[in-house]
């Protein structure tokens, strides 16, 4: 199969296999751009009774057939080339089903082959379940129980700049072969592993690992000290996800033969696309896909891309897990109603074992959007300890496989140089209204100074993120016309303050000649409507000790995009945030806050 | 979302039951195609190659590691014991001589020239694999085990601990509204499958284990009892491995939930027989429920019992189903009619729904996402 020309291609079908859920979307050249035209989804096919994703793929298909009354299914066949208004001209498709790529990376420094090997692994879409060191504190038989217990689907062994020793490379080796790991799926075939290590020691890692694995090496992914080189390794993961993982999950031997394009991995994906809009508008970007089983964070801050995966933490597979980690209590703190321990503990197990299931009542919406803002907020918290910079060297990467490093082990995440958040995944994208997203964002990323908040519509990323290696035009104009959401512009001083005591004042100059004052107290939320497209001119001036940008309590200048929200000026606090410890009060508070941007069709109170 | 509806859990009066019994590496296979086994019955072993010791015999020695196998007493391959000599250097003019002893009872599994560690297999560890289930054996897979089948009731749980076991089934409560207590537990309930009602406490599951009971089966279970019962607060759904000393399959969910009729109907129906149980759960790719098998022949059922729906068919008007979220929770109904167009729920959000009547005359909207097929 081949992949038509750009030019050629009238329609577009593209699907992610989520863990939950599998999304369809049809994008058809209207005049001279393209656009979305439906969406459909089905839930995924991977378990019993079907066991097969292409059932969920054909189910999520017909729904796309049905509302856009257009035939593209010829029995369980997706019609290509498209003839007339029958079939379509592309099929591409992203997937995480199944636990995603679960991956174990190894490299001889912890903190230097080590994280390089796990930046090039997280890069490419993999979890990372373990990085086995030779300076791991763990004992050598204590690596072994380790590997053999890990069942991962791939290895990605790293180590030693080109020409340095090879003894601990060697031993690394040794360890793995010692371990002699099975792969995860398919009992039938040999686990993939990826060498990308000092070129001197290839013919060691060979004698030792090609009988048992199947071994592929590449070009070492730290070169030398100051350089990474991601790249190789990251094309490598995913020729080998298609190759060996994708190919024993199941149907998905069937399904990778309905595309001429790989099946990419859906975090890779959503990071091709992030990446893009920071490239093109020049800013720093945060993206979020919070989606069944895994939470991923991506970044790019000074032109730098980041990305990490939280396995465990997710709104319906692993939605007890949020609650095992997060603590009841920081769930409870975000429900402005009474609830019982016992209760709220069976709900969410209850969601765990039907994790397909939806919220009828708005109590229960609110409850699965407490329990989101945990799950964002660890899951960011996870993401800006893993986006530090290498120790004290100079660097030469590219923007997608790069750390900054210019101080050690710093965080590179800064709020307060955040130009624009993104939201996207089931309980962002699909929330019944727009301002219950951005509260969700706000509460959990809590962002400073001045920034855009925005959600993926219907949760498409991925797919345009797949679409942009083929047909980079048609990802893009998708992407701006029918994907991102954006939501409004957030502006949120930094610093202590009193509650009920004026915050902040603000001269609005609206489009429309317009003028407005307004103030705003500490501990409150204001919502300013400012339309989609549109801009409005603000002078922000914080009051002694706060800061919106330009200093404690100096004014700032500053044009703010609107958006289907609007701007929110979130007087709450930051360093520090936090809600009252008083039960009624911190009811009061939520409800308030709920009130001020509208959140919920009726006022929710204690 | 025309398919949005959950696929129920398969309760099957008399169904064909099919279990590959597998073990984790190559091995021999120790019964035949037509054998007729029994749940304890060993069908396959191996032995798992033992774990890996370490020791870095270079540094020991005070030799360079290309030099170590050199000072081997204990070629790569031999056995050794614990504490013996593997290798020995000789320095100044033979005076000292270094030792390394084995660290464990095994086998020098190879010597590193590059790093000059020695590796050391400890014994293997024997595995077998049993029927798990009475029946017959219908396919050998070479060397790595069979595929045993049975005829009989199969039920499958939503939420399962522990692994595999088997025992004769007792229910012991009369309703499937009843909670199983202590005042519950006779002392006739050693080696049994036990059935309870609505509801269990940790502190019965504890007097259950104390009376030797094998598994039991319950309607509904409370997240505060699981973390108590299990001492961690259960992150993901992957169980089976539990060793509690007790496997626990909850049909319903949880919460206090009477069990399912025809599920309480179906287990009495099993009163008395050898039943195999497994605990498993695995709610992500490659589901896995768990379940209990009773072997018996169809005549053994009440009549009223037999009809078994064969396949699932998509929900239609007429089909019985569960609720599976609030505020219906657990509920049984009857699906009566199936709008096409997307209705707005309380939450606002737009969504495909069905009315259901759970046996009260109403039309009740439920999201189709919420609802779960009881299939036959």
């Amino acid at each position: 199969m081949t992949i038509p020309k750009p030019e050629s291609i009238q329609s577009i079908l593209a699907t992610d296999c989520g863990s939950t859920t599998t999304k369809a979307i049809l994008i058809e050249r209207r005049g001279d751009e393209y656009r979305l035209i439906v969406r459909g989804e089905a839930p995924t096919t991977v378990e019993a009774p079907f066991e097969d994703v292409t059932r969920g793929v054909l189910n999520a298909i017909m729904e796309v057939e049905e509302l856009a009354g257009r035939k593209i299914l010829d029995g369980e066949r997706i019609i290509t080339p498209q003839s007339g208004t029958q079939g379509v001209d592309l099929y591409i498709s992203t997937s995480s089903a199944g636990g995603g790529l679960q991956m174990m990376v190894s490299g001889v420094v912890k903190s230097m082959t080590g994280e390089s090997a796990q930046r090039a692994a997280l890069g490419a879409g993999a979890i990372v379940m373990d990085v086995i060191a030779s300076n791991d504190g763990r004992l050598p038989h204590q690596k072994i129980k380790r590997i053999r217990q890990l069942r991962p689907d791939m290895i990605l062994l790293s180590g030693g700049v080109d020409g340095g020793t090879t003894s601990h490379v060697a031993e690394m080796a040794e360890l793995l072969a010692a371990a002699d790991p099975k792969a995860r799926l398919g009992a039938g075939y040999e686990l993939p592993v990826i060498y990308a290590g000092n070129k001197d020691a290839r013919k060691i890692v060979e004698e030792r690992l090609a009988h048992k694995t199947a071994l592929k090496i590449t070009d070492n992914l730290r070169p030398v000290l100051e350089r990474e080189n991601l790249t190789p390794a990251r094309d490598m993961i995913h020729d080998l996800f298609m190759e060996h993982v994708m190919a024993h999950a199941p149907g998905y031997k069937k399904l990778m033969t309905w595309s001429p394009v790989p099946i990419m991995p859906t975090p890779g994906a959503v990071g091709l696309i992030i990446e893009t809009i920071a490239r093109e508008e020049s800013i720093s970007v945060v993206g979020v896909d919070i989606g069944g089983a895994t939470t991923d964070v991506f970044s790019v801050f000074q032109g730098v891309f980041n990305r990490t995966v939280s396995a465990n933490l997710g709104m319906s597979y692993s939605v007890s897990n949020v609650l095992a980690e997060a603590g009841l209590p920081n769930i409870l703190r975000w429900v402005p109603f009474e609830i019982s321990e016992h209760d709220l503990r069976n709900r969410i197990k209850n969601k765990m074992i039907r994790p397909t299931t939806i919220p009828q009542t708005l109590e229960e919406l609110i409850i699965e959007q407490a329990i989101s803002r945990e799950a964002l907020r660890l899951a960011f918290e996870q993401h800006k300890a893993l986006a530090v910079g290498l120790k004290g060297v100079q660097q030469e990467r590219t923007i997608s496989d790069t750390f900054e490093q210019t101080a050690s082990g710093e965080t590179l995440v800064r709020l307060d140089h955040l130009d624009l958040l993104v939201g996207s995944g089931g309980v962002l994208s699909h929330a019944p209204r727009r301002a219950q997203a951005a509260l969700m964002l706000l509460d959990a990323f809590l962002p400073e100074h001045v920034t855009e908040l925005a959600v993926d519509s219907i949760f498409m990323m991925p797919q345009l993120g797949v679409l942009s290696t083929v047909h980079p035009k048609a990802a893009k104009e998708v992407f701006e016309k029918d994907c991102l959401i954006r939501l409004g512009s957030s502006v949120a001083p930094v610093g202590p303050g009193k509650d009920g005591v004026t915050a902040l004042r603000v001269s609005l100059e609206f489009h429309d000649g317009r003028r407005e004052t307004l103030s705003v107290p500490y501990g409150y939320l204001k919502l300013v409507a400012v339309p989609e497209g549109q801009t409005v001119k603000a002078a922000v001036s914080p009051e002694r000790g706060l800061d919106v940008g330009a200093g404690k309590g100096r004014e700032r200048e500053v044009t703010l995009k609107g958006g289907v929200v609007g701007v929110i000026f979130d007087c709450r606090g930051r360093q520090p945030f936090s809600l009252p410890a008083d039960r009624e009060r911190r009811l009061s508070k939520l409800t308030e806050w709920n009130d001020a941007l509208d959140v919920y069709p009726v006022a929710v109170r204690a | 979302m025309a398919h949005s509806y959950t696929p129920g859990l398969k309760v099957s009066a008399f169904t064909t039951v099919r279990r590959e019994r597998k073990l984790p590496l190559a091995g021999s296979v120790l019964v035949s195609v037509g054998q007729a086994v029994e749940a304890e019955t060993i069908v396959a072993r191996t032995e798992l190659p033992g774990n890996v010791q370490t020791v870095n015999a270079a540094n020991i020695l005070g030799v360079l590691p290309e030099d170590v196998p050199d000072c081997l007493v204990k070629p790569v391959g031999s056995a050794v014991k614990k504490g013996e000599s593997i290798a020995e250097s000789r320095s100044f003019f033979g005076l000292f001589r270094s030792k390394v002893a084995s660290p464990t009872d095994g086998t020098v599994e190879n010597v590193s020239t590059v790093t000059g560690q020695a590796l050391i297999r400890e014994p293997p560890i024997p595995v077998e694999v049993d029927a798990y289930v009475d029946g017959k054996v219908v396919e050998v897979h070479e060397k790595q085990g069979v595929t045993v089948e049975t005829r009989g009731t199969f039920i499958q749980g939503i939420f399962g601990i522990g692994g595999e076991t088997c025992g004769v089934l007792h229910v012991c409560v009369a309703g499937p509204g009843e909670a199983l207590t202590e005042a519950n537990l006779g002392s006739d309930v050693r080696g049994k499958v036990l059935v309870g009602g609505s509801h269990v406490t940790t502190s019965v599951l504890r007097r259950a284990i104390q009376l030797g009971a094998k598994a039991i089966v319950i309607g509904g279970f409370d997240d505060q009892d699981l973390r108590e019962f299990l001492g961690y607060d259960l992150g993901v759904a992957i169980t089976g491995s539990e060793e509690k000393g007790l496997t626990l399959v909850v049909t319903e969910g949880f919460g206090e939930i009477p069990m399912a009729g025809r599920t309480y109907e179906l287990l009495r129906s099993c009163e008395g027989r050898k039943v195999s149980v497994s605990g498993a759960t695995q709610i992500r790719a490659g589901v896995l429920r768990p379940e209990i098998v009773a072997p018996r022949l169809m005549e053994a059922l009440p009549p009223e019992a037999r009809a078994d729906g064969g396949e699932p068919e998509g929900l239609t008007v007429g089909s019985l189903i569960r609720a599976i979220r609030e505020p219906y929770f657990g509920r049984l109904g009857k699906v009566v009619s199936l709008p096409p167009e997307l209705v707005a729920l309380e939450t606002e959000a737009k969504v495909r729904v069905l009315e259901v009547d759970f046996g009260d005359g109403k039309r009740t909207t439920l999201p189709r996402a919420n609802v779960e097929m009881i299939e036959s």
